[in-house]
């Protein structure tokens, strides 16, 4: 046959030049498996002494044994530290941790995840184990550096196996997968659901409860849910302008909140606190301080609470100079009080702005002092937000602020 | 001028200006010299995005320091991400495709060498471009600079009402021309490997590099159009009045998640399948046995390709697709596992009773194992949808994906470079600088990726550009930020040794590695044209049977 004739006529020309080379490549020592160049470096260190071969060879077990060490080390040093961090104290919830769940939707996922990676982590185990092995096992040796090692093409059946056994896990793990999505997503809404509207903004939050005639911002009251008598929240979660991802992660996965669309996720606490989260999709310049602060009541501390939402701002006359100021200046453009003209939607309502401990969407706490350096100068608080300097005298500054004060 | 003095002139090596040099490596069309170009031209980017990164790292050091502005962070972010992809993987990758391709399969050059020239200017002018929004991108509203809307680039945050001036422009203008560079180089990939093979070289005999890169290269066609595609959209909405992402009036915004992740996902593989190339090189040749079942790698390779194409809503499980759709997602991503799987099994298999030389090319593979296995289950846990609610969007995907890309293709490429640096130059690279190099990367990079993964988990998202004294997350922060420090300075020692190397390395002479493939049958670097006469092959590893006349694998072929 025509391709077995020509089976060595590889580059003849420049090969031959090779055996000439300082290399050396002779065609002569192939009998016993071995390249020239090979010889030749076994030749020279056979001339050396034997015990630098030997202690070569132990430098490189303790090479490779520090490095799995070393990453062994790293990896339990992590999880020690996600271990220490994750240990909160109970009402006070600092760290917005996935696995410490205080919600159905949340619970639910950390027992799905729980699953998820022993799975893994066994898939983890073996492989890595095999991989260790073969690599420590099958190093060169000075016995074996003068020979090629079998020459094997694979093994249809190891193939097959290796085949066959992940697909049967990833049916496994799709199963849950499924269940887990299906309990989650598709939770019906029990008539006793808080409905919430959240409206995500460059770079605040806004909630309305149409069913409660309540309107505010950036901290979001829910009920406290007990397992016998249910009071779920449920969102209707919208975008004012770009892209934002509700998360809490001790309540619930993220959901994005897309402008022209209406997305939905819900909620169940189950311990009274405040939670903590933030916004988590990419939306713009203070995209990092856009945080999300949940606080959930007794019964009794929700209600109370609506019932203050409801109540029209205060009008005290004392403050009317304050007043004057908000209503005369491009304040309520943006701001709504309610009770006055200033009827505006693109920042937060400030209506029982007092009720409220934080200003600017979790980024400073609402002290007099904060709230007079937010009107006067946002930037020095959260530099790009779209709150703009008012610009406004000392005096209509101090009265200004006396009178948001006053909003309880 | 005549070609006559042409020749002269390339003839006559001392008496070359650096003009004259500058002129030949410009105009030029060869295969090993464009491959070069797309190489140092991606360091060059390396080192940029390297930079950005330094900066990000820097500023997210503390809770709320303040090293940078919001404005630069983000734009910090956005730049390393488009620049890490479009301006430094694919075209280091394409780089080492264009000079290696060719060689592997005896050939004397691309298909299109013109075409391949153009493609490469291209990937260039689009690099510049992006990098002239520094200081071209104030534009008519004196707002922006270098865009800052990530590298994803979400609807509607491109949109004029959210980003004013000129910097998304050049943005996308800039991955619209790289992209047709891509689809250029790889249109002639396809032609080489398909068209150019050297007698006797059946595709079944094809060394898998040149599979693996075939594979990619379809994949190129199939995932960069869907791109152009969506920025000429993004340029109709925001040039000519469209509305297609204008979502004020009316526009979709997953529309534009869909057309980007429809290109983002394929694109991964786009970038790990010429990584796992290398790895079915150089993992045979330091284990002294030919890669363990090549027919089920180039079906996997294959399958890869194929189901990567239909994975891409798995970056989207939190926009509330319905139940319906995520499972789909899960599955097609769970089921990507399957192939990749089966790959790292058979490098398993492939080290299995060889016996393993660890010179530096192999450490780096031998890394990538390691690290691209992790990478491989922390994907399985983010395809678990309800898991993924949780760990997208957070520190624990930048992780993910970082492991994907430095812990496995980087680690890959690293291998390359010093696998293939003495075909490309004649010289060896320094083993004691490459095992410093190896050993600072590789802490450098557990004490930046392993840690990251931890702030995920305890709630930090990703793209902020400071966060909340929350417990924990500062020191954790410290850490990575300490990690990319060792990185920098292991690729500062890979940088000093690929110059001290290319003055003073030993010379590699034809076949350093005692390998088998047909580039190591001729001299390093090759000369013009490569094959002298176009060789013929009669298996898998000519030069095996060259070496072993008594037990060629023709013999079995």
């Amino acid at each position: 046959m025509l391709r077995s004739r020509c089976t060595l006529r590889v580059a003849t020309r420049r090969i031959s030049n090779s055996r000439n080379s300082p290399n050396g490549r002779t065609r002569r020592d192939f009998g016993n498996f071995q390249t020239g160049q090979q010889l030749e470096r076994n030749g020279a260190k056979r001339g050396k002494t034997k015990t630098t071969m030997t202690n070569r060879r132990k430098t490189e077990w303790k090479v490779v044994a520090a490095r799995v060490t070393g990453v062994l080390v790293i990896l339990v040093g992590a999880l020690l530290a996600a271990r220490i961090c994750v240990a909160n104290q109970p009402g006070d919830h600092p760290i917005p941790s996935i696995f410490d769940p205080r919600s159905t939707p949340a619970d639910m996922i950390k027992q799905h995840s729980h699953f998820v990676l022993t799975i893994t982590g066994l898939i983890f185990l073996v492989v890595f184990t095999l991989l260790a092995y073969t690599i420590l096992k099958f190093r060169q040796t000075t016995a074996n550096a003068d020979r090629e090692p079998a020459q094997v093409y694979g093994s249809n059946q190891i193939e097959l196996a290796w085949t066959i056994i992940p697909i049967l896990i990833v049916v496994v793990l799709f199963l849950a997968v499924a269940r887990v999505i299906h309990a989650v997503q598709d939770a019906p809404e029990p008539a006793t659901a808080v409905e919430v509207t959240a409206i995500g903004h460059q770079f605040w939050w806004e909630y309305r409860y149409p069913a409660l005639g309540v309107v505010t911002a950036n901290e979001l009251h829910v009920p406290v849910s007990d397992p016998t008598h249910p009071t779920p929240t449920f969102f209707k979660l919208l975008s004012a302008d770009t892209d934002h991802s509700f998360w809490v992660p001790q309540l619930a996965g993220k959901t994005d909140l897309i402008p022209n669309r209406v997305n939905q996720m819900w909620i169940d606490p189950h311990e009274t606190g405040l939670f903590l989260g933030q916004c988590a999709q990419y939306c713009g310049t203070q995209h990092a301080k856009m945080l999300l602060r949940v606080y959930v009541d007794s019964p009794e501390e929700f209600a109370a609470w609506v019932r203050a939402q409801r109540q029209p701002a205060n009008q005290d006359e004392k403050e009317a100079a304050g007043r004057h100021v908000f209503q005369t200046t491009a304040c309520l453009n943006c701001h709504a009080v309610g009770g006055t003209n200033g009827t505006g939607r693109f920042g937060p309502d400030l209506t029982h702005l007092m009720s409220r401990s934080t200003i600017a969407a979790g980024a400073a706490e609402n002290t007099p002092e904060r709230l007079r350096l937010w009107i006067q100068n946002p930037d020095a608080i959260k530099p790009g937000s779209l709150m703009p300097a008012m610009k406004l005298s000392d005096a209509d500054l101090d009265a200004l602020v006396r009178y948001l004060e006053t909003l309880r | 001028m005549s070609s006559d003095v042409m020749a002269i002139q390339s003839a006559d090596v001392a008496g070359r200006s650096w003009t004259g040099v500058l002129h030949e490596w410009v105009t030029t069309v060869d295969h090993k010299r464009l491959g070069i170009l797309y190489i140092l031209y991606a360091l060059i980017f390396l080192v940029i995005g390297g930079i950005e990164a330094a900066v990000i790292r820097i500023q997210l050091m503390r809770p709320n320091n303040d090293f940078v502005s919001p404005q630069v962070f983000n734009r910090m972010f956005t730049m390393h991400g488009t620049t890490m992809i479009f301006f430094v993987t694919m075209p280091v990758l394409f780089g080492f495709a264009n000079y290696l391709v060719p060689l592997m399969i005896g050939a004397r050059d691309m298909a299109f060498p013109r075409l391949n020239a153009f493609s490469f200017w291209l990937t260039a002018l689009g690099g510049f471009l992006l990098y002239f929004s520094f200081v071209g991108g104030s534009g008519l509203y004196g707002a922006g600079n270098a865009p800052d809307v990530g590298w994803w680039a979400y609807a509607p945050l491109a949109s004029r009402a959210f980003s004013p001036g000129h910097s998304s422009d050049y943005w996308t203008i800039a991955l619209l021309v790289s992209g047709f560079g891509s689809i250029g180089t790889a249109i002639n990939i396809i032609a080489t490997v398909l068209c150019m093979r050297c007698p006797g070289m059946k595709l079944s005999r094809m060394p898998l590099l040149a599979w693996l890169n075939l594979v990619m290269s379809g994949m190129v066609l199939i995932a960069i159009t869907p791109l152009s595609a969506a920025q000429i959209m993004l340029l109709v909405d925001r040039y000519l009045g469209g509305h297609f992402f204008d979502t004020q009036a009316g526009g979709s915004a997953p529309l534009w998640m869909h057309f980007f992740w429809i290109f983002g996902h394929p694109e991964v593989y786009i970038l790990v399948i010429p990584a796992f190339a290398f790895l079915s090189e150089i993992i045979p040749v330091f284990s002294r046995k030919p890669i363990f079942g090549y027919p089920v790698m180039v079906a996997a390779t294959v399958a890869i390709g194929l189901v990567s194409t239909s994975v891409w809503a798995h970056h989207m499980f939190t926009i509330g697709m319905n139940s319906y759709a995520n499972g789909f997602f899960a599955i097609t991503t769970m089921a990507v596992g399957i192939p990749t799987g089966i790959k790292i099994f058979n490098w398993i298999g492939t080290m299995w009773g060889g016996k393993i030389q660890f010179k530096v090319p192999m450490l780096f593979c031998i890394g990538f194992l390691f690290q691209f296995l992790i990478a491989g289950l922390t994907g399985i846990m983010q395809a678990a949808v309800p898991f993924d609610w949780q760990l997208t969007l957070s520190y624990f995907v930048v992780a993910h994906f970082h492991y994907v890309i430095v812990g496995g293709i980087l680690f890959a490429l690293f291998g390359a470079f010093y696998y293939w640096y003495p075909k490309m130059t004649g010289r060896m690279l320094s083993e004691r600088l490459g095992k410093w190099h190896f050993w600072l990367f590789l802490i450098g990079f557990h004490l930046t990726f392993d840690v990251m993964h931890v702030p995920g988990l305890l709630g930090m998202p990703r793209r902020i550009y400071t966060y909340e004294p929350r417990p924990g997350w500062g020191i954790l922060n410290l850490i990575v930020s300490i990690g990319a420090l060792i990185q920098a300075i292991a690729i500062l020692v890979f940088v000093a040794n690929l110059i001290i190397s290319y003055f003073k390395g030993a010379k590699a002479g034809n076949d350093p590695w005692d390998a088998w493939t047909l580039e190591w049958s001729i001299s390093s670097p090759p000369p013009a044209y490569n094959f002298a006469t176009v060789p013929t092959v009669a298996s898998r590893r000519p030069l095996w049977d060259l070496k072993h006349p008594e037990d060629p694998d023709s013999r079995y072929d």
